[in-house]
């Protein structure tokens, strides 16, 4: 199988965090995932580049039990969390997602937004939850927009809270799905450098991305996606300037061409 | 609002221009009432004086010519008579039981009563049979049948029909308690089965019209299935629904005339009375009147609502 993954090295650093095992999902007809084997080590960071429609949403949104997959396993920390009588708001707790678009409340404030789950969700008392809400909004520069509403934020703006709201549930890692993609280009940076905190900070992270500049400077491996396998697996020094496939070469060729790396 | 012509500075207002003769028109046309003064205009698309102005003079010439219609139709006379007779709509007002009949105004407060009892009901009741059949649950399978066999049985019924069947049929059973309320109670009843079925399809069409992603996001904060139904979902559709909501209760209000056919001596039902003890249709105009005193303020509330609700949110800050 061409998408076979797990790096050694990287595992010996302090436990494996996500393991995922022969994962498939179909929508229908469709199979979007088609065999998915990776491993991903506590503190690391790796960056799922591909083509739209490659899978890598896909393989984010099953990590977060989001979508129900066909066949394989996925386990944090060794316990396997696809298995039947698993609680799924358990293990949602503990791994944060943050979209593409955002996918704030719209009819609560910023400060709303990011204190609801820890509320209700880990019993968490108002002030407790918003004292921890307002040094998290301090921390990204939001704290004065903690009484604005989503729709009277920029887009940079919407997406910091959206990585707060998740980040306020303390998981132990981060999925970030093409978080810059829906944003002006001039908003992209100050999205970006929330995440290089984050990750300067020891939080496991997957992240699906096109910014291949950001890729190259943030993962500690990058992994190429075509048609729902893992076709190439390496660190990003290796994968954008000697890729061994001929799939990742030509992929990165596009990329090249249309002027993103 | 309407985008399409530049606003124009807001003025005081200062009287139109036009002197205002002193017609039968001149009534309806209260200065300020709809102008573009306050919370913005409304009826008025652009707000203004020159607008104020043509609007109010198209006003009182479309007044004008449907009043003087009716006056020199050839039974002006006897329609003013039989419908707007000062001294019977006074009396059907407020009532002779001596003479035989009760006071429109007073019965008013029975539709009133059954308004907002029935309205509580429906709200709760709708929204349980929204959500039945939104579920997916495959445990709820016979109970999502259920709901839709009683909303398309509820919603092809006429609400008249419904309400004879319940006040009639029900007594009948004499069964202990429940064969015994009062036509009101059965009217209530009728009521409530009927509007909920499409209360509840205002639900649904509320609850489909907030985005998948919102679900996705609640969940994958770790938030079950209900409290992100409860404080994600729900909001959001119900602001969404707010207008169709209020419609629907502005159509309860009048069909509660409709219980008078029980027996209920609501409004409809005293007018009724009044009309076949008298022989002067005037009562009916009461109750008419009473009814827009009561669904008009709704509606005007609606209004309200809607624009709080946007203003709330792109004033940005917090309540």
């Amino acid at each position: 199988m061409p998408g076979e993954a797990g790096m050694p090295e990287a595992a010996a650093a302090s436990g494996t965090a996500i393991q995922i095992a022969g994962l498939r999902k179909a929508f229908g007809a469709n199979e979007v995932l088609r065999g998915i084997d990776l491993e991903v080590s506590t503190h690391e960071v790796i960056c799922l580049i591909g083509a739209s429609g490659s899978g890598k949403s896909t393989l984010l949104r099953c990590l977060n039990l989001l979508e129900p997959i066909n066949a394989g396993r996925i386990s944090l920390w060794g316990q396997e969390i696809t298995a039947a009588g698993i609680d799924q708001n358990l293990v949602r707790r503990s791994i944060g997602i943050v979209f593409q678009s955002y996918n704030l409340f719209p009819h609560m404030s910023v400060l709303q937004n990011v204190t609801l789950a820890p509320r209700k969700a880990l019993g968490t008392p108002r002030p407790a939850a918003e004292e921890e809400a307002r040094a998290l909004l301090s921390r990204f520069g939001l704290l004065d927009k903690e009484a604005e509403f989503p729709d009277r934020l920029s887009g940079g703006q919407q997406q910091r809270v959206a990585i707060v709201r998740a980040l306020a549930m303390r998981p132990q890692i981060m999925l970030l799905d093409e978080v810059t993609s829906a944003l002006d280009p001039e908003l992209v940076a100050e999205v970006l450098d929330v995440i290089r905190e984050l990750a300067a900070g020891g939080m496991t992270m997957l992240i699906a991305t096109h910014e291949m500049g950001f890729a190259r400077d943030i993962a500690r491996r990058v992994c190429f996606l075509e048609e729902g396998r893992i076709i190439e697996d390496a660190p990003p020094a290796e994968l954008f300037t000697d890729p061994k496939d001929e799939r990742t070469r030509r992929f990165l060729r596009r990329i090249i061409a249309a002027g993103r790396l | 609002m309407d985008g399409s012509q530049p606003d124009p500075p807001a003025e005081p207002f200062t009287g139109f221009p036009a002197a205002s003769p002193a017609t039968v028109g001149g009534a309806w046309q209260t200065p300020g009432s709809f102008g573009s003064a306050g919370r913005g205009p409304r009826l008025l698309s652009g707000g203004g004086r020159r607008a104020t102005a043509i609007s109010s003079a198209s006003t009182l010439v479309v007044l004008g010519a449907l009043v003087a219609l009716f006056l020199v139709a050839p039974g002006s006379s006897q329609v003013r008579h039989v419908f707007f007779n000062p001294t019977d709509m006074w009396q059907s007002f407020i009532g002779n039981p001596k003479k035989g009949y009760y006071s429109v105004g007073e019965a008013i407060w029975l539709n009133i009563r059954m308004f907002l009892a029935a309205e509580v009901l429906i709200l709760g009741l709708a929204l349980l049979i929204a959500l039945i059949r939104q579920s997916v649950s495959p445990v709820l399978f016979p109970f999502r049948v259920l709901s839709l066999v009683y909303v398309d049985f509820f919603r092809g019924v006429p609400l008249l029909l419904v309400l004879l069947a319940i006040g009639f049929g029900v007594p009948a059973l004499r069964l202990p308690v429940v064969s015994t309320q009062s036509a009101a109670i059965y009217g209530v009843a009728a009521l409530v089965l009927s509007y909920s079925a499409y209360v509840s399809e205002v639900y649904r069409a509320g609850l489909n019209s907030v985005h998948r992603s919102q679900t996705a996001a609640a969940r994958s904060l770790g938030l079950s299935q209900s409290t992100t139904l409860r404080y994600v979902i729900l909001p959001q559709a119900v602001r969404n629904i707010i207008p169709p909501l209020l419609n629907d209760f502005i159509s309860l209000q009048k069909d509660t005339a409709l219980v008078s056919t029980l027996g209920a001596i609501e409004a409809n039902g005293a007018a009724q009375i009044y009309s076949s003890t008298v022989f002067n249709y005037s009562s009916y105009t009461v109750a008419a009147i009473l009814f827009l005193i009561l669904t008009i303020p709704l509606a005007r509330l609606t209004d309200r609502l809607i624009d709080r609700d946007r203003r709330r949110r792109l004033a940005g800050a917090a309540t």
